[in-house]
């Protein structure tokens, strides 16, 4: 199995560790309820089919890599730097890795968003 | 207070040689880890050029008479060889210069020798000069660097240059038994 690093390109498997769901990125906020928690620990889907996880390129980069890949054909359909993906906070949007502060487009969704 | 006697972190181990290639420790330089702060990727790509260096792209390496950037992951590179002039208060700068084994490998045989060791096509059109791979040897994270047709520099863990050296001169041996057969 190779994974497409953004920055390095085409490496081998074994430089990549894995880390679980791309939802353990979405850290609830601090007085979040338990709910939220729970959720977050614990609850995984488990798909056939599309899924996404987050990869560290260990011995290469250091960056967090989402890949969305099938759990049927193996395939993989995408990698894209962590940093990269826009995610919603209150009335901003935030562009990982810079500190750009975007107001919201009016009706825009209020869940992390994908890149 | 105990007297300290500095060795370099291939003391003892280099230079080995085979028929086709020579593994050597190259010699000490300044190495700065440079990250710079978020939003102030120009002004750090500004304070290198001013170095008569640049930031280097992912993979890349730029270099200066004796002074080099070398891309060294996410939004990190390695100055080797300067003082990091200008950049203080821009970047998070980590003085890594004893951390670090620094060789040289050279000879017709260097890439065979490193393809036994390093999962990457490393053939001149796909890892050409100046190129930098951030990559495993054998089992440790290394810094590759190509210099010239027939030679790469490697960079491991300080605490990994036995280790290093002994893998690298066994591929060697390995390449030279081939080679005689
Ligand atoms: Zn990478």
């Amino acid at each position: 199995m190779r994974l497409t690093c953004p920055l390095c390109g085409d490496r081998d498997r074994r430089e990549f560790h894995y880390y679980g769901a791309e939802v353990y990125a979405d850290r609830p906020d601090a007085g979040a309820a338990l709910d939220a928690w729970d959720d977050y620990l614990h609850l995984r889907d488990n798909p056939a089919g599309e899924t996404r996880d987050l990869w560290y390129h260990e011995i290469g980069c250091s960056a967090w890599i989402v890949v969305t890949r099938d759990t049927v054909s193996h395939r993989i359909l995408q990698t894209a730097l962590l940093t990269a993906r826009q995610r919603q906070v209150g009335k901003f949007v935030y562009q990982e890795g810079d500190l750009r502060e975007v107001p919201a487009k009016p009706g825009a969704a209020t869940g992390g968003e994908r890149p | 207070m105990a007297s300290l006697i500095e060795t370099t972190a291939c003391e003892g181990l280099l230079p080995v040689a085979t028929q086709d290639v020579t593994l050597g420790e190259l010699p000490f330089a300044c190495i700065t880890s440079v990250a710079p702060f978020d939003g102030r990727q120009d002004a750090v790509a500004a304070a290198l050029k001013a170095m008569g260096l640049g930031w280097p792209g992912p993979g890349q390496s730029v270099r200066a008479g004796d002074a080099a950037c070398f891309w060294a992951g996410r939004d990190q590179a390695f100055l080797i060889g300067a003082a990091p002039e200008g950049l203080a208060g821009i970047a998070a700068l980590t003085d890594q210069s004893d951390g670090w084994a620094r060789m040289h490998l050279e000879g017709p045989g260097a890439e065979a020798v490193l393809a036994r060791l390093i999962a990457l096509d490393l053939r001149p059109a796909a890892f050409p000069e100046g190129a930098v791979a951030r990559t495993g040897l054998g089992h440790m994270m290394a810094v590759l660097l190509r210099e010239g047709p027939q030679s790469f520099q490697i960079m491991v863990f300080r605490s990994m240059a036995g280790t290093a050296v002994h893998n690298l001169h066994q591929a060697m041996r390995a390449i030279a038994a081939r080679a005689a057969v």
